[in-house]
């Protein structure tokens, strides 16, 4: 079991911070929380998927051209291991997925901002209640 | 059937995408064309549909390598039938959108048009992305770009729609990590984004464990992207409180495009088998959907909003959907695909006439309509047939895919669904002929409303209130495509789903 846990440690890192994340989603009463809740939610997940790129005595998947001993033209036919680099598409796609997860906080924030400046609170009790009154 | 490559798709997504950036620039130069370019826009990209669609049906699926970069490097685009058929709905019902929010925006939000537009097309060029897109995780991007686009919408709505588009956020985003994840664990055992790919790959990894999370990842997903009940909690207050152009143009497109997604990745990236015999998700989904029928339509009943007595609807009638999608048998899927088609329909007319009532008379409340067939004798005609529809009476087009849906619970030999889909339509008829009523007939005696002025009083003051003709065209040309689905609903199964449908699940 234990060795288990240590053997997928990026699956239950990425789980129990999702849990967290969706713990303060759903039991939170305010806006503010929910929304923090919901970054570490989606971080969880770039962070599990970034994980699977990682391989053991691997290197950054930057090819090294062997400049010093000839024209580059033949470095380029040096037979590239796979296994010797990261693979950079987790880290490329993931690089999107913050760029999308840093939009929708934007757009978040810039919500309730306007709930804000409309009911005077963020927390949902009060909120609603005042939505209630507002008509 | 050969795939030959094309550029149409790329123009189709590209004509909206990139004159949502161009807009605001516009915008600064001239107001007066930002509408104009919008609907240029618009038009080139039905234009491109119905040019997609014709050489779909004569020679075959389409495909499009972004920058020439084949599949296993590269983003590829792809157009079956299915998706000529999805994008066709979209082009024409966005346009019908575009046109109709001309006179409404300007009403409700003044001086808001040119962001308006900009994040409007934003949303029409990534959904008509998600629809063509043959590569998962593009598929994602076009879907959180879809979302933020109508995050943005909704909150334009005033009073408490800022704090619907809020909620929506937060369980779209949910939606969409749980879409992420799904592609992160079938890019693990796969090493592979591309769809075609994926379906090649995948069948002798059904037995992983990485592959099955991740396919139950995606269905729930998609699930609360599509507000499959009882993960809806989103969609009333944001369909409600939305500006009237946005709430029709989000009733008909985006539920609609997260279930085509579900559809073709459940029957096409995975084979029927995955889903049908080694983890039973049709079966549950079948189920949910039939619950979300009986409990959308119940609740619907209860609102005397019309709006969000047209929101709670809508969730029933995404249930109408799972549940053809969950029978998985030829009629059942077909009756699926349909609904989908004829719900973006439908349901886009309805909320245009709810924004059209609004847009005379301010009204929002069912009980306040009070004979107003006398003063928008159009509109509510408009109305009636749409409501029909949606009751599924012949010959409009929700008859023929509740008959579809019918046939094929008869086919699964599920006949508790069977029964779902009369109660359900039974429930509809509730609902909707309250609204026919009021619409068509004086307040009751017992009214406890009095107004000061009679009804009959009022279409003096107002000979002829139906609303201007930029409005009512669209949502005649909608109606007028109801009844057009309902004659042809035929054509549309044999041309556009049968190919799609046939091979793919059991007859």
């Amino acid at each position: 079991m234990v060795d288990y846990l240590i053997g997928h440690f990026n699956i239950v890192t990425y789980v129990v911070l999702m849990m967290i994340g969706f713990y303060a989603m759903t039991g939170k009463t305010n806006l503010m929380k929910k929304l923090v809740g919901m970054n570490i939610f989606q971080w969880s997940i770039i962070l599990f998927i970034v994980s699977l790129a990682a391989k053991r005595g691997a290197t950054i998947p930057i090819i090294v051209h062997e400049t010093a001993t000839g024209p580059a033209e033949h470095a380029v036919a040096v037979h590239v291991q796979a296994m010797d680099y990261v693979n950079p598409l987790p880290h490329v796609l993931m690089l999107t997925a913050i760029v999308v997860g840093v939009a929708t906080t934007g757009v978040a924030l810039a919500l309730l901002l306007r709930i804000h400046r409309q009911y005077g609170t963020l927390e949902e009790g009060e909120l609603l209640e005042r939505i209630r009154t507002s008509g | 059937m050969n795939i030959h490559q094309s550029a149409v798709p790329i123009v189709i997504i590209a004509a909206p995408l990139l004159t949502a950036f161009i807009l605001p620039l516009l915008g600064l130069w001239s107001r007066s064309v930002v509408f104009p370019a919008t609907l240029a826009a618009l038009g080139v990209s039905l234009g491109g549909s119905v040019l997609a669609a014709h050489r779909v049906l004569t020679s075959g699926p389409l495909e499009y390598f972004m920058g020439g970069w084949a599949p296993p490097w590269g983003i590829a685009f792809r157009i079956d039938h299915l998706g000529a058929l999805m994008l066709l709905l979209l082009g024409a019902v966005t346009l019908a959108v575009g046109i109709y929010s001309k006179r409404s925006i300007v009403q409700e939000l003044p001086g808001k048009e040119v962001p308006f537009y900009s994040v409007f097309l934003l949303l029409v060029g990534s959904l008509m992305g998600i629809v063509a897109t043959a590569d998962m995780f593009n598929l994602y991007v076009f879907l959180e770009i879809a979302s933020l686009a109508s995050y943005a919408l909704v909150s334009l709505g005033g009073g408490a729609a800022v704090v619907s588009a809020f909620r929506y956020v937060i369980l779209g985003t949910v939606g969409a990590a749980f879409y992420l994840l799904a592609v992160g664990y079938l890019y693990s055992v796969t090493g592979t984004l591309n769809m075609s790919d994926l379906a090649e790959r995948l069948p002798a990894l059904y037995d992983s464990n990485a592959v099955r999370v991740g396919f139950a990842f995606f269905v729930i997903g998609m699930s609360i992207k599509m507000a499959l009940f009882p993960m809806h909690a989103w969609l009333p207050g944001a369909y409600a409180n939305a500006p009237s152009a946005v709430s029709a143009l989000i009733a008909a497109t985006t539920t609609k495009v997260a279930a085509y997604v579900l559809v073709r990745v459940m029957f096409f990236v995975f084979e029927p088998r995955l889903a049908v015999d080694l983890i039973p998700v049709t079966a549950l989904l079948s189920w949910m959907g039939a619950v979300a029928m009986v409990m959308g339509s119940v609740m619907a009943i209860a609102q005397s909003d019309l709006k969000r007595m047209l929101a709670y609807s809508s969730v029933a009638q995404i249930g109408y959907i799972v549940l053809g999608v969950g029978l998985a048998n030829a009629m059942g899927l077909t009756g699926g695909l349909l609904h989908l088609v004829n719900h973006a329909f439908m349901k886009g007319c309805l909320f245009l006439v709810a924004g059209a009532i609004v847009y005379r008379t301010g009204l929002r409340e069912i009980r306040q309509f009070r004979n107003l067939s006398r003063r928008m004798p159009w509109t509510a005609a408009i109305f009636t047939v749409a409501a029909f529809s949606m009751i599924g009476i012949p010959p409009f087009g929700g008859f023929f895919s509740k008959l579809y849906l019918i046939l094929g619970a008869i086919d699964a030999r599920q006949w508790v669904f069977v029964g779902v889909i009369l109660l359900s339509s039974v429930l509809a008829l509730v609902y909707f002929a309250n609204v026919v009523r009021h619409l068509y007939f004086p307040p009751d005696e017992a009214d406890p409303t009095p107004t000061t002025a009679s009804p009959e009083a009022e279409p003096a003051a107002m000979p002829r209130g139906d609303p201007p003709l930029s409005m009512l065209a669209p949502m005649l040309t909608l109606a007028v495509g109801i009844v057009l689905l309902g004659l042809f609903n035929g054509e549309i199964v044999s041309r556009f789903i049968n190919p799609v449908v046939a091979g793919s699940v059991h007859p």
